[in-house]
């Protein structure tokens, strides 16, 4: 990285930037990683959520659950819970974003003459690393409840790439709903709550058995296009059935699609928000 | 002729909704110079240094800081300035050493040379042996230091300083002044903001008394304390002694003499240059006044203010 020259042509200024958005958002994303490796507590609580519920609702309600054809609930669960798990980047985002912008140091960043999409995108990166270790122990456990990747090596890698793509946009919505958040309070209220938004999806059980309006709001819900999709390349049961919406019948494509769109909004806003946040 | 201004600003005005934090500040600080604004609580030293340095916008006036508008062109003015705000900065979950190296890479500096660079404030500001610990277990001392060692990872054009030396010991407070100095030999414009008149005497060139959001008195330390004068107070032995030696005091001064009967002292500014503590104990004696203390000091900013603003409630 050399000193910002003052270049008035506007090719090497866009080069400039681009090499600082890289450079900086690199030197963000390994601050996080300092700091999570001084304060690893909440990492290892929020690693471990997932695999207690597996056993959770693997083992409480998956008597209650019957699946078409007799399959396995808890198979079938485990790629819910690892999209459900990618889904929390809102909370993570939210949480991180709402309290790091209350922290001093934010003034010594907006004083830098660093990129302005740095400080986001540092976080953004540390959510999907901390993702891509928090996905080993949930699918040991799965393996051991009797999950298993039943469609070749190929596909489960890109499923395993749909997660963090997933966790990736997520993360940008959180860190978007964080950095507009009116206090750390709020964000911590309302990020909570979308605990609830796997619920409401066919991550947990298919969304075939809903009502009416339920399923349809269900099955435009973007964790269940990544669930099925996931369920898809693992080669698992996805009990997807005839009149499902198109999200759900098509699920790779929409969940590449939905992660993009929410990446697409969401990006822009929070990299204004940062930057126009304290004024 | 025209000079260059590092700092110039025009009719700076900032409202926080009902609060009229800046109601037109003017200032122009030339390149190369030290310049201290002082002032109360509240006065808006802090606001104009946000406004300076792009954290925040101005509602009306315009503000360049090296010919970069503060409003238009933030990202110019950031590539020019090194800040040290009056709230820690700094990131309490890394440790000392991970924060400089950070500031030094998000300015710039090459690996290697960014790691000596901040091995080398540590070391300047006695932090060599908390610098692996982190920030949030350092004293608010040193977190201050740390606080300005990462203002100084490069030599800015224009360093901001809010309220510097608040909280430090005095050794801490010389190593400070020392760096500050240093830079601006080097040709660094800073523009600093103070509570303690004695730091601005002995730093600024250049002092701006802020006041209520505008700047109420400038010029230099020599000129305000001309201005200002100094303070002569006698402590006495007895509360019967007060009136008398606030008689004296007050001829002596030139001025009205003001009592401060729970610690038996009378006190009175003069603007007398030529006015001498031995003299003013030497009169108090021959007039049989039981005098236990006597001083001649230059005046605390409360009785600067009292002084050189118009009269109004003092909000503390
Ligand atoms: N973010 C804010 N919201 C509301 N009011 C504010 C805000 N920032 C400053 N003010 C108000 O603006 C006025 C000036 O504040 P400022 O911080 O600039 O004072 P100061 O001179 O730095 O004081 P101090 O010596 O206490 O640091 C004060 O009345 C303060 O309450
Ligand atoms: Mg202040």
């Amino acid at each position: 990285m050399t000193i910002i020259a003052y270049d008035e042509s506007k090719g090497a200024r866009v080069a400039l930037a681009g090499r600082a958005v890289v450079g900086d958002g690199w030197a963000m994303f390994g601050r996080h990683l300092q700091r999570l490796r001084r304060a690893p507590g909440l990492f290892i609580l929020t690693q471990s959520m997932p695999v207690t519920m597996l056993l959770f609702f693997g083992y409480v309600f998956g008597s209650a659950v019957a699946l078409a054809g007799g399959a396995d609930y808890r198979a079938y669960l485990v790629p819910g819970l690892l999209v459900a798990t990618a889904a929390n980047g809102i909370m993570a985002g939210m949480f991180q974003a709402a309290a790091d912008n209350h922290r001093g140091v934010m003034d010594r960043f907006r004083t830098l003459p660093m990129s302005r999409a740095a400080v986001p995108i540092g976080q953004a990166a540390s959510e999907v690393a901390q993702a891509a270790i928090g996905l080993v122990p949930l699918a040991a456990v799965g393996y051991a409840v009797g999950w298993r990747i039943e469609g070749g090596f190929g596909p489960a890698v890109g499923a395993f790439g749909l997660l963090l793509l997933f966790r990736l946009a997520t993360a940008w919505v959180g860190i978007w709903l964080g950095l507009a958040a009116k206090s750390e309070e709020a964000a911590g209220q309302l990020g909570g709550a979308t605990f609830m938004l796997p619920m409401l999806s066919g991550a947990y059980i298919p969304t075939a058995g809903m009502t009416g309006w339920l399923r349809t709001v269900a099955e435009w819900n973007p964790i269940s296009a990544v669930s099925a999709a996931c369920r898809e390349l693992f080669g698992n049961e996805t009990a997807v059935t005839a009149g499902a919406a198109w999200p759900v019948a098509h699920p790779v494509v929409a969940s590449v699609g939905w992660s993009l769109l929410l990446m697409a909004v969401c990006v822009p806003l929070a990299v204004r928000r940062y930057d126009k946040s304290t004024k | 002729m025209t000079t260059t201004y590092a700092v110039h600003s025009e009719g700076l005005e900032k409202r926080f909704g009902e609060v009229h934090a800046l109601r037109g500040l003017d200032l122009a600080v030339p390149e190369g110079t030290i310049c201290a604004l002082l002032g109360p609580n509240g006065a808006g030293k802090s606001t104009a240094v946000r406004l300076l340095t792009t954290l925040i916008t101005p509602d009306g006036g315009t503000a360049r800081v090296a010919g970069h508008d503060v409003a238009k062109d933030p990202a110019a003015v950031r590539r020019v300035i090194g800040v040290t705000g009056q709230d820690a900065s700094v990131d309490g979950d890394l440790s000392g050493r991970e924060n400089l190296r950070l500031f030094a890479r998000l300015q710039r500096l090459r690996g290697a040379e960014g790691r000596a660079r901040a091995d080398e404030l540590l070391a300047e500001f006695g932090l060599v042996d908390a610098a692996d610990r982190p920030v949030r277990t350092y004293s608010g001392g040193m977190r201050r230091r740390l606080d300005l060692a990462a203002s100084l990872l490069i030599r800015p054009r224009v360093l901001f300083l809010d309220e510097p030396t608040t909280g430090l010991d005095p050794a801490s407070r010389n190593r400070i002044w020392e760096a500050v100095r240093r830079l601006a030999d080097r040709g660094t414009t800073v523009l600093l903001t103070t509570q303690y008149l004695e730091e601005a005497d002995r730093l600024a060139g250049h002092v701006v008394l802020i006041d209520d959001g505008r700047a109420s008195v400038t010029g230099t330390p020599a000129e305000l304390k001309a201005r200002i004068g100094r303070y002569a107070e006698a402590v006495v032995a007895e509360d019967a002694a007060l009136p008398a030696a606030a008689m004296v005091l007050g001829q002596l001064a030139g001025a009205e003499a003001v009592l401060d009967p729970a610690r038996r002292a009378a006190g009175a500014v003069t603007t007398d240059p030529t006015l001498t503590l031995p003299r003013i104990v030497r009169e108090l004696d021959a007039a049989g006044i039981p005098v236990v203390d006597a001083t001649l000091r230059p005046p605390t900013l409360d009785e600067v203010f009292l002084r050189l603003t118009a009269p109004k409630e003092l909000v503390a």
